[in-house]
């Protein structure tokens, strides 16, 4: 690839061939029709020469689609603006060093899937002991006090909960995403929060599979974390802002 | 069942005697109490249906009326008898003044007990025969359906609008799918009440109705027609309404149940007093109308290392297997559970995952088996899923399993979309097919890490529940057993439903339901 040019296309076999694979099903019978069909929804998506590879029904209503085509459409990167997370991510061993040089008492952390949400597998592995992948959990981590409340817990049981354990820090997990429920949820925290005048008392965090940085920002919170992101990529980032807001921190 | 890996049958022996003796503690403590939702279902199975101008149902609103005015202690049997003694009116009509403030049952809170029930009896004994009917009708269809050697392949739905939920099922059932499980609304485990009619809102599910149960039944023995072999339908007997949901799915034909107190304890924090008691008689009704339950055990792997945790497994297989025995469940109908979720990072997880798939056929030979596929460890990359769900799809047809619920690749992203559930459904297909008779040509070394894993896991259980037997179950969740989860007995959601039978205590289906199976399983 040329180095000065920073517009590109989706790579195949050859630079700037653009081609990409897609598959969906359309509700109508598997048909010459259906894959005529899709050629034109794939050239609609600015597709070039849509190629359906595969098709089948699904049922006597509904069938499938693979197709191939060339994307038309190109990026510059330069014009691209990530949002991410801008601390310096520690292991599990330096966050500790971390606390212990910065931080006068232990670092309290509360977590749950909140609203509805029954998933507890992402705030688990982030808060409990054992961790995830290998990667230990906070509960594991020497100057930290890390409560996880579990599954299914309201909002205003969680910020209850939170003064309760005078938390630095609350985390929230969020799994379920149909219907933009955790969207609604998350809102409503932040809300509350605002409408109690405790935002400020708190660093929250969000994580799930369909959580990033930029939406948790856009939602109003600290920071959100996405899949592979493991306890000390929280903590890092809990722990350097905690600093920076001077909190808890050794004179 | 052959002995490939030359389990310790004496092991075996004692893991169930053990079960057993942990099942008899909580037997004794279930027998003094009932709950809310068991005598609701006692109204369900009065015939009682229907909500009030609120929505609440009629159920509801007669048991909360005996709570805060009366002593449900006694039983709802005791009420509507005296009240249809008094007013020459159906249960039906009953309830329906309570709702509406018409009718105060509390007036009978003091009259002494009514040894003759005769007057509800017929109530209940058209419930049944509806119930009765639609065994036959399962009975022809299942009679019908060629048999197969291979595990049913077993999907889920989960749209959230019973409309879309339909359409997906057909699809899933054209693709070859046996089974289709609909996926309840996110929370509705927590809901002390059962909602009422059709719906199309709901998140990561769709509500257990009654309704709804109707017209997913309605549209897979439509496809069942068509595809000349009976599909069968699940829903959740599970949370805080579970043996109504128990009562409603034996009336409309559903086949098999979700249904598993332990799960709810650990994974939903009810109070485990409440479910166990709710348990055992959602698993009479399901004794009762030949619906086979499934288990949660998989779940524990979820949370808990799989490779580590194997044995916690099989021990909450051995005592859910003594709990249904409890409610009078033929083997047959005890789709006990268990999961494929040791971490691909894991080397030889395969032959790890095929010894524990294998062990829990030897141990369960007449089980149903429900073998759920890999989610702690899909990602995203739908590619390397496919694969992984092959492998799950290898080791259950190798270690003949009943009940194989399809991986989607999907998982971990979205609930599935029709494409995702027809593609599994082919590469399960394929498999089926390639591997038929794979596990019956192949023996394993028998100083092998197969044998030896199996070994150890089932030594393991045994070692677990001597523990549990000696602590009993509530300190067993207390402790954290399963899943690494701690629940304490008075902790959780559901305990103010609770009740200590008064002595005059009288639940009259459910003793007409015990006879009714004593008498099948003297026959039988």
């Amino acid at each position: 690839m040329s180095a000065k040019s920073t517009w590109i296309r989706p790579y195949g076999d050859t630079e700037n061939d653009g081609k990409v694979q897609l598959s969906f099903s359309l509700p109508v019978p598997a048909s010459p029709l259906g894959e005529e069909a899709a050629k034109k929804i794939a050239l609609q998506m600015g597709l070039h020469d849509p190629s359906v590879v595969h098709y089948e029904a699904l049922s006597d209503q509904f069938s499938f689609y693979i197709v191939y085509g060339r994307a038309e459409h190109m990026v510059d990167l330069n014009a691209i603006n990530v949002v991410e997370v801008d601390h310096k991510v520690m292991s599990k061993e330096e966050v500790e060093d971390y606390i212990e040089t910065n931080f006068e008492e232990p670092l309290v952390f509360v977590g749950a899937s909140t609203g509805t949400d029954a998933h507890t597998v992402g705030i688990d592995a982030i808060m409990n002991m054992k961790g995830y992948n290998g990667n230990y959990g906070l509960e594991r981590y020497k100057g930290i006090k890390a409560y996880n409340l579990g599954g299914q817990v309201d909002n205003e049981v969680l910020l209850e909960k939170a003064i309760e354990l005078k938390a630095d820090v609350i985390l929230i997990s969020q799994t379920v995403t149909q219907k933009d429920v955790h969207i609604e949820n998350l809102t409503a925290f932040i809300e509350l929060l605002e409408a109690e005048n405790k935002r400020k008392d708190f660093i929250v965090i969000i994580g799930g599979p369909r959580i990033h940085h930029g939406l948790a920002k856009e939602l109003g919170y600290d920071a959100g974390f996405g899949p592979k992101k493991y306890a000390y990529d929280v903590a890092s980032f809990a722990v350097q802002l905690l600093k920076e807001k001077q909190i808890k921190v050794r004179r | 069942m052959e002995n490939k890996l030359n389990l310790n049958k004496e092991v075996i022996k004692e893991c169930r005697i053990l079960a057993k003796g942990i099942a008899d503690d909580v037997q004794s403590f279930i027998d003094q109490h009932t709950t809310v939702a068991v005598e609701r279902t006692i109204l369900r199975l009065l015939g009682i249906d229907g909500v009030d101008e609120f929505g609440r149902p009629l159920v509801n609103a007669v048991i909360d009326h005996l709570v805060e005015k009366a002593d449900l202690s006694k039983g709802v049997a005791h009420y509507m008898i005296c009240a249809m003694q008094d007013h020459d009116e159906t249960p039906q009509e009953i309830s329906k003044r309570v709702s509406l403030g018409s009718c105060d049952l509390s007036i009978y809170r003091d009259l002494p007990i009514k040894k003759d029930m005769t007057e509800l009896m017929p109530f209940f004994e058209k419930t049944l025969a509806t119930i009765d009917r639609m065994k036959e009708v399962r009975k022809e269809w299942i009679e019908r359906t060629e048999l197969k050697s291979t595990p049913a392949k077993y999907v889920i739905v989960a749209t959230g609008n019973i409309y879309e939920d339909i359409k997906q099922a057909i699809s899933a059932a054209k693709k070859g799918a046996d089974i289709i499980a609909v996926i309840r609304s996110t929370g509705q485990s927590l809901l002390d009440y059962v909602p009422f009619g059709a719906t199309t809102e709901g998140f990561g599910g769709t509500y257990a109705t009654q309704e709804n149960f109707r017209l997913m039944r309605e549209a897979l023995d439509q496809v069942s027609v068509e595809e000349n072999r009976y599909i069968k339908l699940v829903n959740y007997a599970s949370g805080l309404c579970m043996p109504e949901i128990a009562a409603m799915g034996a009336i409309e034909r559903l086949d098999m149940m979700l249904n598993d107190s332990l799960y709810g304890i650990i994974f939903r924090d009810i109070n485990m007093k409440r479910t166990l008691i709710d348990q055992y008689f959602s698993r009479v009704i399901s004794s009762y109308a030949d619906i086979i339950i499934n288990t949660g055990e998989d779940n524990y792997l979820t949370t808990s290392d799989a490779f580590e945790h194997a044995h916690t497994v099989l021990a909450s297989q051995f005592i859910n297997e003594q709990f249904a025995k409890k409610a009078g469940m033929k083997e047959s109908l005890m789709g006990l559970g268990h999961a494929f979720e040791i971490s691909p990072e894991v080397e030889n997880s395969f032959l790890y995952e095929l010894a524990q798939a294998e062990m829990a056929r030897e141990i369960f030979p007449h089980a149903p088996l429900k073998y759920m596929p890999p989610t702690k460890h899909m990602t995203g990359d739908i590619f390397k899923g496919c694969v992984q769900d092959a492998l799950f799809n290898v080791a259950a047809v190798t270690s003949h399993q009943s009940i194989h619920l399809l991986g989607m690749m999907t998982e971990a992203l979205h609930t599935p979309f029709i494409s995702d559930r027809a593609i599994a459904l082919n590469i399960a297909a394929y498999i089926e097919k390639a591997f038929k008779n794979f596990g019956d040509e192949i023996t394993f070394n028998p100083n092998g890490l197969i044998v030896k894993r199996a070994h150890d896991v089932l030594n393991h259980a045994h070692q677990l529940l001597k523990e549990i037997k000696q602590e009993g179950i509530f300190k067993a969740l207390e402790k954290g057993r399963f899943a690494e989860i701690s629940r304490h007995e008075d902790g959780g959601k559901g305990l103010q439903g609770v009740f200590v039978k008064h002595p005059d205590y009288q639940n009259p289906v459910l003793s007409l339901l015990q006879s009714r199976l004593k008498e099948e399983h003297h026959v039988s």
